[in-house]
């Protein structure tokens, strides 16, 4: 190996290295962290939006062909500015996919299981949600609305 | 080196049969930015559905083209840098399975039977033909690995103790090696799980776990599909930029090759971040081993760079001792010899560099919250699949071609300008889908056209309108650049015979060469490989497998949203017919 290339090894390694210290810092250190194994709640058939206090929901979402339930059937709910919302999702028959857009909750809703995010709304608006894993013929119409007020 | 009968005919048909699939496959390619942009505002357009020809420009672009290449590639570097005959028995088998796997798959997928996208997530269940036409596609592409390419390097080795095995071949290999060890969890999640399913054996499928085993294999293919462009950066490339290049370095050449083979299997849990019943513990170190997979890339790009800079200085002595200036040496676009094949490679590599930094974007865990299965997604892999791999597999089957045939390269100018109108539209196409998808939240696979890109519809989202047109914009010019590929190719297949048929590749020298005892050692490091692999995979199969191995989730189609055993009842009592399909 000559000099040139192993310069150029010891920077790839370098940067590589640092890329992932990065990485391991922001979701360790600042607990930016992916969806994990969510084993203690069961797999639900009905979406419900749950107060348990002042600024604290819990969201229990079902994405079936082609809607997501947010609340009872509803797919559109309200919940106030700054709340904590603990969001639970589910798929009732194929492999859906939830992107609450402008946001870091992008979840897989996969029949059988549980996927679970936590995310605080502090923008007032509207924030769309759309199915982004090919469900059916339907798909580019499985759409929900949170909106924020 | 000669080639005549039937190994000629096999090659030849092995790129000019998937090269007849992909004109199809391109076609819809175009057709889907006119259909997400709202230009075609419907289900579908002179027979073919948006989701149907989306699955079809997936199997034939990504898999069949690539893998019929692979093979033709694999047949024709063996047979030149060997100088072995082939079996044609093998061949012949080869050839048989391969084209009578892709005629079944595309029956399926062409009679809307298999419109379940080229990852064919279950639930979604496709024709049992559509399954077992992709199982006898790849295995039969192993066959001329397994007896054919190994027995004559073996041979090769004995008769040549003392030299190493080109590299050339030795990519080849490995390339072959990695897509037998990955073949293996696919072929497991076909067998057991969604063939059984199709014909009715069973009535459950576990979707995460066929997910798992789909990703398990769903990535280590890219490398599969980048590997023979690789091959082309190192040995060709040098050689075509000018008569006198030379290689930078051979050693270097192995170690990204068995880098390659060691941490391209470890990282497919990167495609499922976002995805419940895994533990996000094992999520970050198949993304730690992606970043280990990108290490072999920058080797490559700073090898590749210096082959270039030889070879642009062994061209014109006059840049000498230029530290940037001899970038301006290089056949850009130049039509004597061979050098129309610059082009390609050349495009290729620009936009592959874009592919590279946005794929480390993908594998960076927590950053990929907001861009999975967005837009950002294809616009990332059609800089890296449809960038670098489909314009050097593109120029290099032309070039086999007018060897095979005999014939001189035809529309040589076009052939030449075709891969920069390619770059240019990629560029425009991917920057599009990247940043609608990465900033606005844009989905990728998403017939957009009749809702979110409908101004009369009620979920009409305008910040995305400007994107889907700027990807217009870059959709036709890919399809010009296509075209200008197809006169060329066609051209030269059909012109006259001035030559005897050959098999060759233009094979530079290396520059800096040492003897690799340790890389050479490929048993050793296909073990190590497998077991890295299969290390990586037992605790999140076994995440996976916790509810159960067999059981969840029943079959359903894309038409209906009731399961289909359920469905297939109704439609058994004609007076109770239900019409759910109007009620979307």
């Amino acid at each position: 190996m000559d000099k040139a290339e192993k310069k150029a090894l010891y920077l790839s390694v370098g940067l590589l290295v640092f890329f992932m210290a990065l990485i391991v810092y922001a979701s360790k250190g600042l607990d930016i962290d992916l969806p994990t194994c969510v084993t203690d709640v069961r797999p639900f058939t009905e979406g419900k939006l749950i107060k348990h206090a002042e600024g604290r929901y819990e969201l229990h979402i079902v994405a079936k062909m082609w809607l997501f339930d947010l609340d009872r059937g509803k797919q559109e709910i309200e919940i106030p500015a700054g709340s904590t919302v603990d969001i639970y999702l589910t798929s009732a028959d194929v492999v859906h996919g939830m992107h609450i857009n402008g946001t870091t909750v992008n979840l897989m809703a996969i029949p059988g299981t549980v996927n679970y995010a936590r995310y605080k709304f502090t923008k007032l608006g509207v924030y769309h949600v759309v199915c982004h894993e090919f469900c059916g013929v339907g798909h580019h119409a499985m759409q929900a609305k949170i909106v924020v007020k | 080196m000669r080639v005549e009968g039937s190994i000629r005919f096999i090659i030849l048909s092995e790129i000019v049969f998937p090269l007849l699939l992909l004109i199809f496959g391109v076609y819809h390619g175009v057709m889907q930015v006119l259909y997400r942009a709202g230009i075609i505002k419907a289900d579908s357009f002179l027979g073919i559905d948006y989701y149907q020809g989306l699955t079809l420009h997936g199997v034939i672009n990504a898999i069949v083209f690539t893998t019929f290449f692979a093979v033709a590639f694999g047949n024709g570097v063996v047979l030149y840098a060997l100088k072995k005959p082939l079996r044609p028995g093998v061949q012949w088998l080869a050839w048989l399975m391969m084209v009578g796997g892709t005629l079944m798959a595309a029956w399926a997928m062409f009679t809307k039977k298999a419109t379940v996208l080229y990852t064919f997530y279950p639930p979604l269940i496709a024709h049992w033909t559509f399954y077992i036409g992709a199982v006898l596609l790849v295995v039969g592409s192993l066959l001329p690995f397994f007896f054919d390419w190994i027995p004559n390097a073996v041979a090769w080795k004995r008769e040549n103790p003392d030299q190493k095995i080109p590299l050339a071949v030795f990519g080849v290999l490995v390339n072959h090696t990695l897509w037998t060890i990955m073949i293996a969890p696919v072929a497991i999640e076909i067998l057991f799980q969604l063939f059984p399913l199709s014909v009715g054996w069973v009535d459950e499928i576990n979707p995460l776990l066929a997910r798992t085993l789909f990703w398990f294999f769903g990535h280590p293919v890219v490398y599969f599909w980048l590997l023979p462009a690789y091959v082309m950066l190192y040995t060709m490339l040098p050689k075509i930029a000018s008569e006198k290049g030379k290689l930078y370095s051979d050693p270097a050449g192995r170690l990204a090759f068995i880098l390659f083979l060691l941490f391209s299997l470890p990282v497919g849990l990167h495609h499922q971040f976002t995805e419940p019943g895994i533990s996000n513990t094992w999520k970050l170190i198949h993304a730690i081993f992606t970043f280990c997979v990108a290490l072999p890339s920058l080797i490559t790009a700073f090898t590749v760079a210096a082959s270039l800079e030889y070879s642009a200085k062994a061209e014109d002595p006059s840049v000498r001792n230029s530290k940037f200036y001899w970038w301006t040496r290089l056949p850009y676009l130049r039509l004597e010899g061979d050098r129309w094949l610059f082009s390609y490679l050349f495009a290729g590599l620009v936009l592959f560099f874009f592919g590279g930094i946005t794929g480390i974007v993908n594998a960076s865990y927590n950053l990929n919250l907001t861009v999975h299965n967005t837009a950002y997604v294809p616009g990332h892999f059609h800089t890296t699949v449809g960038g670098l791999v489909l314009l050097s597999f593109l120029g290099m089957s032309l070039y086999m071609v007018s060897k095979l045939r005999g014939t001189d390269v035809k529309f040589k100018g076009l052939a030449a300008l075709a891969p920069y109108f390619w770059m240019q539209g990629m560029f425009m196409f991917s920057y599009a889908m990247m940043v609608s998808g990465a900033l606005e939240g844009f989905p990728g696979r998403t017939n957009a056209g009749l809702t979110y890109l409908n101004p009369d519809s009620p979920l009409y989202r305008p910040e995305w309108v400007g994107y889907a047109q700027l990807s217009v914009v870059g959709g036709a010019l890919l399809g010009i650049g296509f075209v200008l590929f197809l006169i060329a190719f066609f051209g030269t297949l059909l012109a006259p015979k001035v030559r005897e048929a050959t098999v060759e590749f233009p094979i530079a020298q290396a520059y800096h060469d040492a003897p690799t005892p340790v890389l050479d050692n490929l048993k050793g490091w296909t073990v190590a490989a497998v077991v890295l692999a299969v290390l990586s995979y037992i605790p999140p199969l076994y995440d996976v497998t916790q509810r159960g191995v067999f059981h969840n989730s029943p079959a359903y189609n894309e038409q209906y949203p009731v399961p289909l055993k359920q469905l297939q009842q109704t439609q058994n009592q004609p007076d109770e017919k239900l019409s759910l399909k109007e009620e979307r």
